[in-house]
């Protein structure tokens, strides 16, 4: 019987086997010097082949032997492949292209020196949609018209910041004119779609500079109040002291990561960023803080956050806040007060079950200084996260938004502290369709991450194709700062995707007000939706059909 | 699509007059509803213009539910009661109660020092429970409860209703300054009483023709908002309920009204000067919720008598409102007004627009309030 190493790593213990048609491949070696994983090497394999012996007068067949170059897949777990398919994009002749191998051992086999699977991406598990079962039902039809979607005028924005109701406002009533008189809280109305929450570290500088140049562009082109947040992690001098700053909501988390610089910057700022996110916590890793591997901490994300390369670990708390209540003092005071309460300022969360305690605690907030809540639910992505964390803990959103809703409902105070919602918003590409009953369920807007980077050109996907945002290795350049890997990614070309993508967003989601008959959005219009799926109705207190 | 229409007069008239204003817009209404509100009562009613009118339609049991109940609440001196004269018919063709009561009453003694706003809310608190207690049984409807104001409503071939009630035979007796009278199509809800319009509450009067589009979040938004809005059998309920919230809650100017149920677009807003767009924007972003969004004419009348009529901001319902120097109607089709206001010269007539209130004051002028 022969020996077998069976404890030996071969292609069928990996998630993904090349397929390598050895006829096909001219060795040109395009493959093997784009693979930025190493999973590929040239071998020489020895093939036995039979022909007529040239020497020989007689017809007479002969064994022979020769040496053959070819591309082979390493069959280890540093190499392995992660099915991002470039081999078969620069291949010139179809030689090679990675298959999904349903017989993979690589989930419990991937953990050396005991370490489990870190990547980054979405749960590769929990990816069943609520949004896909709930239509939008409650069509114009006789009793109210619809509305024509091309002709007819929408005011498609939403309120970032704390909303006062009518009789807290400071209103003077003199000759039949109301006028405010008195401070009121800053509030931005923006468009109901934010980018959100990547970090220049998380993402390559050019990466995230294709998102700020589509933001800039819808804006500046295009009249759409796009707003980008800047995620952990700080963001360019030259942009914190540019008109453009206006268009950036900055973020800050528990790392506090990019905060010296914006500080430094602010008496120079000739604009006020459009908002202040506080991250508490991310749907895709709740309860778990920020992480940016040391692979991805190059030179310039040093100096942007001002830290030496090594590991950068957010805290999963915001140190010395213990207290819903005490946050509101001490960070959201602060923020307010650092640009004298003339910048909104909003909490991230990850989706919970206690979300909705939370949200109620901070409506009964006295100070009227929390200017949003962003909700992150299970489906949200991150760079860089524990696979246990993405694929086994989180809530998922679309309930839990629906619960904050009605949660005001009940205390009156609906809208009064915008409601954001996030997490695997555009997962099945449509993010107008996500949008729209988001906010019918009560959000004022949404946030979305990942599918802007797939705009971007990232090949991952939720079926556990590459996911690989924390190595440093992204092969499109874009959660990467390899300086030779961010080359491969395109600016102008990334940046064009998403603004033709969001034009075509702002088309669909008059597309989806017009039937309805809405030119403002119907935020809260809970009778427009059906589900069908009688739990899913049942619980979010929307109509059944089948 | 319902028909609505109000008719504002120097000298008190007959609720014939209304009959006839809605006669030639009857394609519009199938029998699911009709209501009349008068306000400014003369005739009969001349001599207790002060003193508070419960308007209702019962059982038997019903009638001495309210009786007994009304002496509980201190309400025991009935002072004037009017009774309908009826007169039924073969084939009639309406849901008919057994009792239509009006009745008069004196203020209780604990009432005599109290100021016009304790007033007001015993007269809606009585209403109010009244409505309940009456509804536990299903025994009758009370439709409002305040002084100088008369409301009808029933299930039912308007002319029907109009000839039972004798109300087609113009008399002195039972006549106002104010009259607003709706046909209503059902479309979306129940076929009750309560949903007929005109609504009543505190002295404000509202009917409106169309779909409110924005109901669901309108009835989540006012349920928090007053002890009054109740009820909500009809989605143009939400109408009324932000009326008599901005002008009797927040005692803001009844131009304001607009703002709120159809503000501008923020293209339009952020043309304005500072003060005017600071202002709008934050009445824009407190009351998001009252904001209407589909098709609609509203016509409105305050507890002064001051009537008013708008329409939603695409214009996507008909309205017209029609002078004769003594007579102004307001109605949604200008048949009605033909019928109601034959010798009045038609190019004065006013088309309401989008972006604006139409309002017509005691004295008759009109005005109007633009966005």
């Amino acid at each position: 019987m022969e020996a077998v190493g069976v404890n030996e790593i071969t292609q069928n213990d990996l998630n993904w086997k090349i397929e390598y048609d050895d006829d096909r491949c001219t060795r040109c070696g395009k493959c093997i010097a784009t693979c930025t994983f190493n999973a590929l090497e040239m071998q020489v394999e020895q093939r036995a082949f039979t022909a007529l012996d040239p020497d020989q007068k007689e017809h007479k067949h002969k064994r022979n032997f020769k040496a053959v170059p070819v591309v082979k897949q390493i069959s280890d777990l540093t190499h392995k492949c992660v099915g991002c398919g470039m081999c078969e994009k620069v291949c010139p002749n179809e030689a090679i292209k990675p298959v999904r191998n349903i017989d993979t051992r690589e989930a419990i086999l991937d953990c050396a020196g005991g370490s489990p699977i870190k990547r980054g991406g979405r749960t590769n598990v929990s990816t069943e949609r609520t949004l896909d079962i709930i239509k939008v039902g409650r069509i114009s039809q006789m009793t109210d018209p619809s509305l024509d979607a091309l002709r007819h005028s929408f005011d498609i924005k939403s309120p970032f910041g704390r909303v006062l109701g009518a009789e807290e406002l400071p209103l003077k009533i003199s000759d039949n004119e109301l006028n405010i008189e008195g401070k009121t809280p800053p509030i931005n109305w923006i468009y109901p779609i934010i980018f959100g929450d990547m970090s220049i570290g998380a993402l390559s500088t050019r990466a995230w500079e294709a998102i700020a140049i589509a933001t800039a562009y819808l804006n500046e082109k295009h009249n759409m109040p796009i707003r980008m947040s800047s995620g952990e992690g700080g963001m360019p001098i030259k942009l914190l002291k540019s008109k453009y700053l206006k268009y950036m909501i900055l973020q800050i988390a528990s790392g506090h990561f990019g905060w010296n610089r914006i500080i430094k910057a602010m008496p120079e700022m000739v604009e006020d960023p459009a908002g202040i996110i506080i991250k508490i916590g991310q749907g895709a890793k709740p309860g778990d803080g920020g992480l940016l591997m040391a692979a991805k901490v190059a030179k310039h994300i040093q100096e942007i956050r001002g830290v030496p390369r090594s590991d950068l670990l957010s805290p999963p708390n915001h140190q010395g806040l213990y207290s819903i209540e005490e946050s509101v003092q001490k960070m959201f005071l602060s923020f307010n007060a650092a640009f004298q309460f003339r910048v909104p300022v909003a909490i991230k969360v990850a989706a919970s079950s206690s979300s909705v305690s939370v949200y109620n605690n901070l409506l009964r907030d006295p100070y009227h200084i929390v200017g949003g809540f962003f909700m992150d639910g299970i489906q949200g992505g991150t760079g860089a996260a524990h696979q246990v964390s993405l694929d086994h803990t989180g809530h998922p959103v679309v309930s839990k938004a629906r619960d904050a809703y009605l949660a005001a409902v009940a205390q009156g105070k609906q809208g009064r502290i915008p409601l954001w919602t996030g997490g695997g918003m555009g997962m099945t590409s449509d993010l107008a369709a996500d949008a729209f009953k988001m906010i019918c369920l009560g959000a004022n807007g949404i946030f979305t991450g990942k599918l802007l980077i797939q705009l971007l050109g990232c090949i991952g996907n939720d079926a556990g194709r590459c996911n690989q945002c924390n190595t440093g290795l992204c092969p499109t350049g874009i959660c990467t700062q390899d300086y030779r890997l961010v080359q491969r990614l395109d600016v102008d070309k990334a940046a064009e995707n998403i603004v033709n993508y969001m034009l075509g967003v702002d088309t669909s989601l008059k597309k989806l007000m017009a039937p309805i008959g809405n030119s403002s959005l119907p935020v809260g219009r809970s009778d427009a939706l059906v589900s069908v799926d009688k739990s899913i109705a049942d619980k979010l207190q929307i109509p059944f059909a089948c | 699509m319902c028909r609505i229409g109000a008719i504002k007069s120097r000298k008190p008239i007959h609720p014939s007059k209304a009959l006839h204003l809605m006669l030639s817009q009857q394609k519009g209404h199938d029998n699911s509803g009709f209501a009349i509100v008068m306000k400014d009562l003369y005739g009969i009613f001349e001599p207790y213009k002060k003193q508070p009118m419960l308007s209702y339609s019962c059982t038997k049991k019903g009638k001495q539910i309210i009786e007994d109940f009304m002496v509980e609440k201190g309400f025991s001196r009935k002072i004037f009661s009017w009774v309908p004269e009826t007169s039924p018919f073969d084939g009639m063709d309406f849901a008919k109660m057994p009792f239509y009561g009006f009745d008069v009453f004196n203020y209780p003694e604990n009432l005599l020092d109290a100021s016009p706003e304790e007033i007001e809310n015993v007269l809606l608190d009585v209403r109010l429970e009244l409505r309940r207690v009456l509804e536990e049984d299903e025994q009758g409807f009370v439709f409002s409860f305040w002084p100088d104001v008369l409301t009808l409503k029933e299930i039912g071939n308007p002319n029907h209703i109009g000839e039972y009630f004798n109300l087609w035979q113009e008399d002195e007796k039972i006549v106002g300054k104010n009259i607003v009278i709706q046909y209503r199509q059902n479309t979306n809800y129940a076929i009750v009483r309560y949903a007929a319009h005109p609504f009543f509450m505190q002295g404000y009067t509202l009917c409106a023709n169309g779909e409110n589009t924005f109901y669901v979040k309108n009835k989540e938004c006012q349920k928090n908002l007053h002890r009054g809005y109740i009820g909500f059998e009809s989605d143009s309920q939400c109408f009324l309920y932000t009326l008599h919230y901005l002008h009797h809650e927040l005692k803001w100017p009844l131009s304001y009204y607009k703002h709120v149920i159809t503000p501008l677009p923020f293209e339009q807003l952020d043309k304005l000067e500072e003060s005017k767009k600071r202002t709008l924007y934050k009445i824009r972003e407190s009351l998001a919720h009252l904001e209407i969004n589909g098709p609609n004419t509203i016509i409105g009348l305050l507890p002064d008598n001051l009537m008013f009529t708008c329409c939603d901001s695409k214009k996507l319902r008909p309205v017209v409102v029609a002078s004769d120097g003594d007579t102004v109607v307001i109605t949604s089709e200008v048949c009605g007004a033909n019928e109601a206001l034959p010798n009045r010269d038609q190019e004065t007539d006013i088309y309401p627009n989008e972006r604006e209130i139409v309002a017509i004051t005691n004295d008759l002028e009109i005005k109007r309030w633009k966005q």
